[in-house]
């Protein structure tokens, strides 16, 4: 059934396409396969949807948000438009603090949605946007700030949705991989498939950017999203944007999936466990997220060009 | 045997300024240990005093999360590339 009462309706249950291309053995008697989650299959495209839903869900549910609320939140983007496509249909007001170094396609389709936009300086990325979030908190205590780095909502929504919707496609699952943000995505699918597949691997991709991002002041402005459980991972790898963009590249080339360049980020790291595996003559099913498609990066120059140039164009912008 | 080891902005002030310094070590620790002996109180801003490393540090050997691979024991050997980089937001 693929009828829906709304949009917001028709979240999740979003497809697992093979790579029989990438994957280092599609066939034969010990396969290690790779799957893509396309999460860019969502209502406003993005994994974020997921979040987004549960959280204003939640803070229905316990009174803190009611008709005609203002919502707050630090966003490097897909959030923000996950949250205003929902804040839309719902009658609330949203106000995104987004740090300056994000593309101009995220500020679009914020504004389209009718969000406001409050800039954050680029150095120290999405720590000064958090941080200033949290002193607009402060000024404005009508506004309700949802905070996906702490809100359990975030996690629980792939507790129940991406993970069950994997272990439902992907019963012989091996690895899980995603991107490393807020952690939501990993906390709560990773969380769940251990439950049912003790000895799942949940393995993170996070994004290193240029030098601009960690300009931080001192080594205690550094920031964990509280979501965050290191025992709930089994590794996590840090990827450059040349890594990512040549990954996102590889997925059009070889798969034909035009991604953006966070999920460039996580094939990259799903490729280096695929390897290992193979090169030990084990069996694997690596099911990893596709975050969004490539549109809201057109902009930053990341599908033409060298690879470098591309690389460098990258560089001090949050692609993740 | 040498390890190229990257240092954020933030600690530069421990290099002179350099963003690529050379160190030697076995394990991380030992590594660390030998970065201290060059760089006087760098290991102090990466290792907090129980002997862990620091909440808002992370280092990477080959891109990889030393918390996941041994922690301080993690192995090393020649050319290897260690990255250090403060934990910052993403999402």
């Amino acid at each position: 059934m693929a009828r829906y009462d709304s949009l917001i309706d028709a979240l999740g249950d979003t497809p697992l396409v093979g790579l029989p291309h990438l994957s280092p053995r599609w066939d034969g008697d010990s396969p290690v396969r790779l799957w893509a989650k396309l999460e860019d299959r969502n209502p406003t495209g993005s994994i974020k949807d997921r979040a987004a839903l549960a959280m204003i869900r939640a803070a229905e549910a316990d009174g803190r948000l009611t008709p005609g609320c203002t919502i707050l939140e630090p966003t490097s983007g897909n959030t923000g438009i996950s949250l205003a496509m929902v804040a839309k249909l719902r009658g609330y007001g949203l106000v995104c603090v987004m740090p300056e170094n994000t593309s101009i396609e995220r500020r679009q389709l914020l504004e389209m949605f009718g969000a406001r936009i409050i800039s954050s300086p680029a150095a120290g990325g999405s720590n000064q946007a958090v941080a200033t979030a949290k002193q607009l908190a402060e000024q404005y205590p009508d506004w309700v700030m949802l905070y996906q780095y702490g809100n359990p909502a975030n996690a629980q929504a792939h507790y129940e949705g991406t993970g069950p919707e994997l272990l439902r496609d992907l019963p012989t699952i091996t690895h899980f991989v995603a991107g490393l943000g807020t952690t939501g995505t990993l906390m709560g699918t990773g969380r769940y498939l251990r439950e049912k597949v003790p000895d799942v691997q949940i393995v993170a991709a996070e994004p290193r950017y240029g030098e601009l991002v960690y300009g931080l002041r001192n080594i205690d402005e550094g920031f964990v999203p509280e979501l965050y459980d290191d025992s709930v991972l089994t590794s996590r790898f840090s990827v450059t944007s040349y890594d990512a963009l040549r990954r996102t590249r590889e997925l059009i080339e070889h798969e034909g999936i035009f991604a953006g360049i966070s999920t460039g980020a996580i094939l990259h790291a799903a490729l280096s466990v695929a390897d290992r595996v193979a090169a030990r003559g084990e069996r694997g099913d690596i099911a990893f997220v596709v975050c969004d498609g490539g549109w809201k990066y057109l902009s930053t120059g990341a599908y033409s060009g060298s690879l470098q140039q591309a690389a460098e164009s990258l560089e001090g912008q949050l692609w993740a | 045997m040498a390890i190229e080891v990257k240092i954020p902005t933030i600690l530069r002030t421990y290099t002179g300024g350099e963003k690529v310094v050379e160190a030697k070590g076995d394990t991380l620790s030992a590594l660390i240990d030998d970065l201290d002996g060059s760089h006087p109180g760098l290991k102090g801003r990466l290792i907090t005093d129980e002997g862990a490393l620091h909440r808002f540090v992370n280092i990477y050997v080959n891109d990889e999360d030393v918390r996941f691979t041994g922690s301080l024991e993690t192995a090393l050997k020649d050319g290897d590339a260690v990255t250090v980089l403060p934990a910052v937001a993403g999402g």
